[in-house]
């Protein structure tokens, strides 16, 4: 079992570096590093001075890929390619426009996100289960047509519509919790108990349709029969039998989810008014801050393959057939 | 004058699109085991009824595709000169939506403007207070009295004008049919209702008369209202929204048609040839999944945009430059979802390629592009048709997402998300401006929801793994298989 980890951790270096290199195509290919001074500084009326100052603060007054004038490796290191990538694995990432530094930035932003993502993800994945356990209790009934009617309209709303719709609702209306915004401490669930609704309502339709397809294709199988002929209750086959031997389906989707919670999510942070990194993200990306978005796009990169490692070990645990090798 | 007719990016993929799918139609109705897949969708009954709600979008984004400028007033011995703004049939077809704007908000039916604003009296004096708008009720003298007596007139005679559209509707869809079965037209019609007849028109009929009940008193009101208000800048919301199905449709359809072949050829290619070219594709498809879709596609979008700002000799027309951002997005949401579908191809090429038809091929001497063309292509198609429809509903939402986030389209172009982002500061406001973003909600919903419906039914008639035994509607025209049994 180590021994694959490290295979597979060892596996991962050639995805990351095509990943690096798909971002340094995008963010420097694409368009050259003037094209990009010229953007932030305005296109109308800028200096070449101007210009030749803005790339030497961030170190992109080098050549891209080889460097012709320099010596030996240096051909090689002094160029932007290297240098960008090299610190990018190492995790530096460097500052971002308005002069911050982003390693330090995501550090202390991972806590609101995770604060957020952690508790909606537990209670979603909970709350979808049981609701396709119980239709798949229930199935070929009308309890069962009308509750997938249900989730195919559900899954038909934007998510942006649940998002208004709960601020309008609690926080508007009732006046339960405030609109948005976030402080640390006792004083955090106030702010966090609307988004994590709001998010867990939006995942139902999606979610609770996904896991009946599942145990409908588990409820088949020899053992159900089995387990019902010698006279087990319908409740005892569900949650004891069926479930557990979903349980492969069910991690393939979930597991790989669980490192990308630390990216927080885009739409409901920005939302809300969470300091996390989903909100982080969005402002670099309003603001054209080209090195946060770099270092998001890696991370999360990273943190996938994280995901899918942790999907493999998995397995190991819930279906003692699967050996890692 | 003549007009000048100006054929975007994305008008001429759509209408290269609709040419695809009459193509596949009429390849369809020549493969029996194909056209036993979609009789098994006409059949059923919610398919049916979303594929005419569906219909109705794709009628109005097609109109909406077919763009023009206007001609300017001629100037003698000059070559003629255009408007430089890009209109469609659609803004035709609706009249005076696009043209009749007021200063700002207004809500849905009022006749007065959303905010005060000094008005002169007659008398000289002035005054605080809610002036008249433009168009909506201002062939009213006294709105306060006249409004519901002239809205209950439109919403009646828009229910007239719906009655008469939906029996000649039934009408023709009878005669059709009977005509085409030969049986008379009422007992045809009668067989509609009793649910018998091969094709849903029953669910096509009931939803018929929803949509029409809805969109005749509308499109009376409208002559006169703004039936859903107006927005910030004064633009008729009904107007928006409509406009918004095409950027809908455009954003759900050729997102995955345009990355189609890319997906098809290299599953094909990496199932079917194995070896080192399965390893590079599987590699090329890795790196691109292991990136979260939305940051890359921020990424994307953000350089795309500079490209665009940095060449703005590239387009004639702001329209041009919106439409190619458009058709950019649409790639770019592209590349991040065809990794899907390519995987899902290349297993089930893994799985076919052994199959004895194949090995037989293979014997013969067939090449290897012949085989991948001929004897392994065709039986992928369920695949890729299933992943189409579904991916659709899923764009159209992400498109809203995307505009909010800021990576949509272009903020010029008519959109769901544009929409809802303009319009979601407003709730905060007291009294609240909620019907800009209602509209938009309502209208991507019902899109959403029928296509939701469409692509359930078309996965269970041609996924493998879902056929069941469908229970046979009632044989009709009876007098039909009374005629073959006698010949």
């Amino acid at each position: 079992m180590f021994a694959y980890i490290v295979r597979r951790v060892l596996y991962a270096i050639p995805i990351l570096i095509g990943v690096n290199l798909i971002t340094f195509a995008l963010f420097f290919v694409v368009n050259t590093p003037d094209d990009m001074a010229r953007m932030q500084l305005g296109i109308k009326r800028v200096t070449p001075e101007a210009i030749q100052k803005w790339k030497a603060e961030r170190g992109y007054d080098k050549p891209l890929f080889i460097n012709a004038q320099a010596s030996g490796t240096d051909k090689l290191t002094q160029t932007i390619f290297y240098t960008k990538s090299i610190s990018m694995f190492a995790f530096e990432f460097g500052r971002a426009d308005d002069g911050r530094d982003i390693a330090n930035e995501i550090r202390t932003r991972m806590g609101p996100s995770l604060a957020i993502a952690l508790p909606t993800f537990v209670l979603s994945l909970f709350v979808t289960i049981s609701f396709a356990l119980l239709l798949v209790l229930f199935r070929a009934t009308y309890l069962d047509f009308w509750g997938v009617v249900v989730c195919v309209a559900m899954m038909s709303i934007s998510s942006l519509f649940y998002i208004i719709g709960g601020q309008f609702l609690v926080a508007k209306l009732w006046n339960l919790v405030p609109i948005s915004g976030y402080s640390g401490g006792l004083d955090a669930p106030r702010f966090l108990v609307l988004p994590v609704i709001v998010g867990v309502i939006g995942g139902i339709g999606a979610g609770t349709r996904w896991y009946r397809t599942i145990f409908l294709e588990e409820i088949n199988r020899d053992y159900v029969r089995t387990a019902r002929a010698k006279g087990l209750s319908e409740v005892r086959v569900m949650f004891g039998h069926v479930l557990k031997n979903a349980m492969i389906p069910i991690l393939t989707g979930v597991v790989v989810v669980i490192p990308t919670l630390f990216l927080g999510s885009l739409i409901t942070e920005s939302f809300f008014g969470i300091p996390g990194l989903g909100s982080y993200t969005i402002d670099a990306i309003n603001s054209q801050d080209f090195a946060v978005v770099r270092a998001m796009v890696f991370i999360g990169s990273v943190l996938y393959i994280v995901g899918l490692i942790l999907t493999d070990i998995s397995y190991t645990l819930v279906d003692p057939r699967v050996r890692l090798q | 004058m003549p007009i000048l007719p100006v054929i975007l990016w994305t008008d001429l993929l759509l209408f290269a699109l609709i040419a695809a799918a009459i193509g596949a139609g009429l390849y369809v109705r020549r493969q029996p085991h194909l056209r036993a897949g979609w009789r098994q969708v006409m059949g059923n009954g919610p398919a049916m009824a979303s594929a005419t709600v569906l219909a109705v979008f794709v009628v109005i984004g097609v109109l909406d595709s077919l763009h023009f400028r206007a001609p300017l007033e001629a100037v003698k011995g000059k070559a003629p000169r255009y408007a430089v703004e890009v209109q469609s049939i659609f803004d035709v077809l609706v009249g005076g939506l696009r043209q009749r704007t007021e200063k700002t908000y207004s809500a849905p039916l009022d006749a007065y403007l959303f905010a005060k604003e000094s008005v002169e009296r007659p008398d000289g004096t002035q005054s605080r207070e809610f002036p008249r708008l433009k168009h909506g009720g201002a062939h009213l003298a006294d709105p306060a009295r006249e409004a519901d007596a002239d809205i209950t007139r439109r919403v009646l005679s828009g229910l007239a004008l719906a009655t008469v559209l939906w029996l000649s509707l039934g009408a023709i869809i009878a005669a059709a049919q009977g005509h085409a079965h030969g049986v008379a037209a009422g007992e045809t019609w009668r067989a509609i209702w009793r649910g018998e007849t091969p094709v849903a028109w029953r669910a096509v009929m009931v939803t018929g008369a929803l949509l029409l009940v809805i969109a005749g008193p509308v499109a009376m009101l409208s002559g006169g209202w703004h039936v859903l208000g107006t927005d910030k800048v004064g633009q008729d919301v009904l107007y928006l929204t409509l406009k918004s199905i095409r950027t809908a449709l455009v954003i759900g359809t050729l997102t995955t048609l345009v990355t189609l072949p890319i997906a098809v050829s290299l599953g094909l290619l990496a199932g079917y040839l194995g070896g080192w070219v399965d390893d590079v594709i599987q590699y090329v498809y890795t790196t691109l999944n292991s990136i979260p879709g939305v940051l890359l596609i921020a990424a994307s979008v953000l350089m795309m945009q500079v490209v665009i700002d940095t060449h703005p000799d590239w387009f004639a027309t702001s329209a041009e430059r919106a439409d190619a951002r458009l058709l950019a997005l649409c790639l770019i949401l592209g590349m991040t979802s065809w990794t899907g579908l390519c995987r899902l191809l290349r297993g089930e090429t893994l799985k076919l390629r052994e199959l004895d038809y194949v090995q037989a091929a293979r014997a013969f001497g067939v090449s290897k592009l012949r085989i991948m063309a001929r004897h392994i292509l065709p039986n992928l198609m369920h695949i890729v048709l299933i992943s189409v429809v579904m991916d659709f509903s899923g764009l159209v939402l992400a498109e809203a997402v995307l505009s909010y986030v800021g990576v949509g389209v272009d903020p010029s172009t008519i959109s769901f998300g544009t929409m809802i982002n303009t319009a979601r500061m407003e709730l905060s406001r007291e009294p609240m401006v909620w019907w800009s973003l209602l509209a938009a909600f309502v209208f991507m919903f019902l899109l959403v929801l029928a296509a939701n419906l469409f692509a359930d039914a078309v996965r269970d008639a041609f996924d493998p793994r879902m056929r069941r035994i469908v229970r046979p509607r009632t044989v009709w025209p009876a007098a039909r298989g009374v005629a073959r049994g006698a010949a």
